[in-house]
């Protein structure tokens, strides 16, 4: 992460990034650098305080029917409990960001379910045979969501609702510093990251994330003491957000 | 009071309406209450389909990302967090990155092709900043805009208000790659400190 050689200007992207105009694999790697950066954390928040003025002056009344259609929704949603901030608070920037994924996660589940979204992007040839993560990438609801890791890896993460199972896929993947290893975590619906065991390293490496994958909202990967951690202690150096 | 803060040598803020406490009023929709999260609704909902409508155009679209936004304001309204900023500002970017997935999954080709090029604009710029003219918010984010050098303005609108990347933005501009994200930034930075947001931590 710390010889990222886009690292030096990578804090000019905080604008783009405010306004979403950056690319998925931009936002994906601002995304990485911002967990761990407070002084651009406080920079995205203020330009997009910022930006949100624009929307001042562009004011459209919408249609009346928009206010009742959506009151009428809200009663059959519930609405999510506080985040429970656990343990020490030093930690408390890098939870912020997992909720940001999950905002953006939860976001797109909702879509989804309100446009009936569905995306098949590989046809069904399902095989007990198989191993997890072919199984997983021949689903018929299977779904993909890349990252980049640290150091120029990788990282796709693949799953499928239906069998209730994610795996991570990673190519160059360097080794975890010293007594240290690659933690998988899922993200359950309420934004709490659980242990979904270890990532190896290697040049084409891949795991299976165990626990429910179907209705988890993300993934990520942190770099943990050697046997791992019952939460992550560290800013993840690769995530996803399960969007559609 | 998140949502006002003090201008610093800006225009005079005496006239505006107090406007409702918009932090309060999440806080009860948090715990279930439905009229305190229409009373959040009213006093962002115009904003919210504003900016939908500029980025995805089409008034049917832009109703259900705005639809799909608030629905999803409802749910998180307990993780709304103030030191992060203005209510307005947390539910304007939901809005604005449900409308931006919207336009870059749902089109790829049409939209790039015309849309730049005024196929029907249900809203042009010169009506709705018309239609704000009341409202002395709105006479203060003007007057900050105008601080705005012409390039940086126009990067700030194709973004934020078009929806387009920087990188999309520097190619319609004929502008070298990078030139359009340090726009967007320093317009977005002047627009700040005109206005005086954020940095009240």
């Amino acid at each position: 992460m710390s010889t990222d050689p886009t690292r030096t200007d990578i804090h000019a992207l905080s604008g783009a990034y405010a306004v979403d105009a950056l690319d998925d694999d931009e936002r994906a790697q601002f995304e990485r650098h911002l967990a761990g950066c407070p002084s651009c954390q406080t920079e995205v928040d203020d330009l997009r305080e910022a930006a949100a003025a624009l929307a001042e002056v562009n004011a459209v009344e919408p249609p009346a029917e928009l206010r009742a259609r959506l009151l009428a929704d809200i009663g059959t949603v519930r609405p999510l409990p506080p985040m429970i901030e656990r343990g020490a608070h030093r930690h408390a920037p890098v939870r912020r960001r997992w909720v940001a994924v999950v905002a953006a996660a939860a976001a797109v589940i909702v879509l989804a379910a309100v446009g009936g979204l569905v995306w098949h992007p590989w046809t069904s040839s399902t095989s007990p045979q198989l191993s997890a993560v072919t199984q997983v990438q021949h689903a018929p609801d299977a779904q993909r969501f890349s990252a980049h890791g640290p150091d120029g890896a990788t990282v796709t993460v693949y799953r499928s609702v239906s069998l209730d199972k994610a795996v991570v896929v990673a190519h160059d993947l360097a080794a975890a510093p010293d007594d240290e290893v690659y933690q998988l975590w899922l993200q359950d619906p309420a934004g709490t990251m659980h242990p979904a065991g270890f990532l190896p390293a290697g040049s084409d490496t891949s795991a299976t994330l165990s626990g429910a994958a179907a209705t988890a909202k993300g993934a990520g990967i942190t770099v943990e003491p050697a046997g791992g951690s019952p939460a992550p202690t560290s800013g993840p150096v690769a995530l996803v957000a399960f969007t559609s | 009071m998140n949502d006002l803060r003090p201008v610093p040598g800006g225009v005079p803020h005496e006239g505006a309406p107090p406007g409702p406490d918009l932090p309060a009023l999440l806080r009860r929709s948090a715990r279930g209450d439905e009229r305190a999260f229409a009373e959040v609704y009213d006093a962002v909902s115009a904003k919210a389909y504003g900016l939908a409508v500029h980025v995805v155009r089409d008034p049917a679209q832009a109703e259900e990302v705005v639809q799909e936004s608030f629905l999803e304001v409802w749910r998180l309204a307990a993780r709304y967090d103030a030191d992060r900023g203005s209510p307005a500002a947390w539910i304007l970017t939901i809005v604005h990155r449900r409308a931006v997935d919207r336009v870059r999954s749902a089109e790829s080709a049409t939209r790039r092709d015309t849309a730049y090029h005024d196929r029907n604009q249900p809203v042009s710029h010169d009506e709705t900043a018309e239609a704000a003219t009341a409202s002395l918010e709105a006479r203060r984010v003007r007057s900050a805009l105008a601080s705005l050098t012409p390039v940086q303005r126009e990067a700030v609108e194709l973004s934020y208000l078009r929806g387009y990347t920087h990188t999309e933005i520097a190619r319609m501009l004929d502008l070298p790659v990078g030139t359009a994200k340090t726009r967007i930034r320093d317009g977005l930075i002047r627009l700040r400190d005109t206005m005086g947001v954020g940095s009240v931590r």
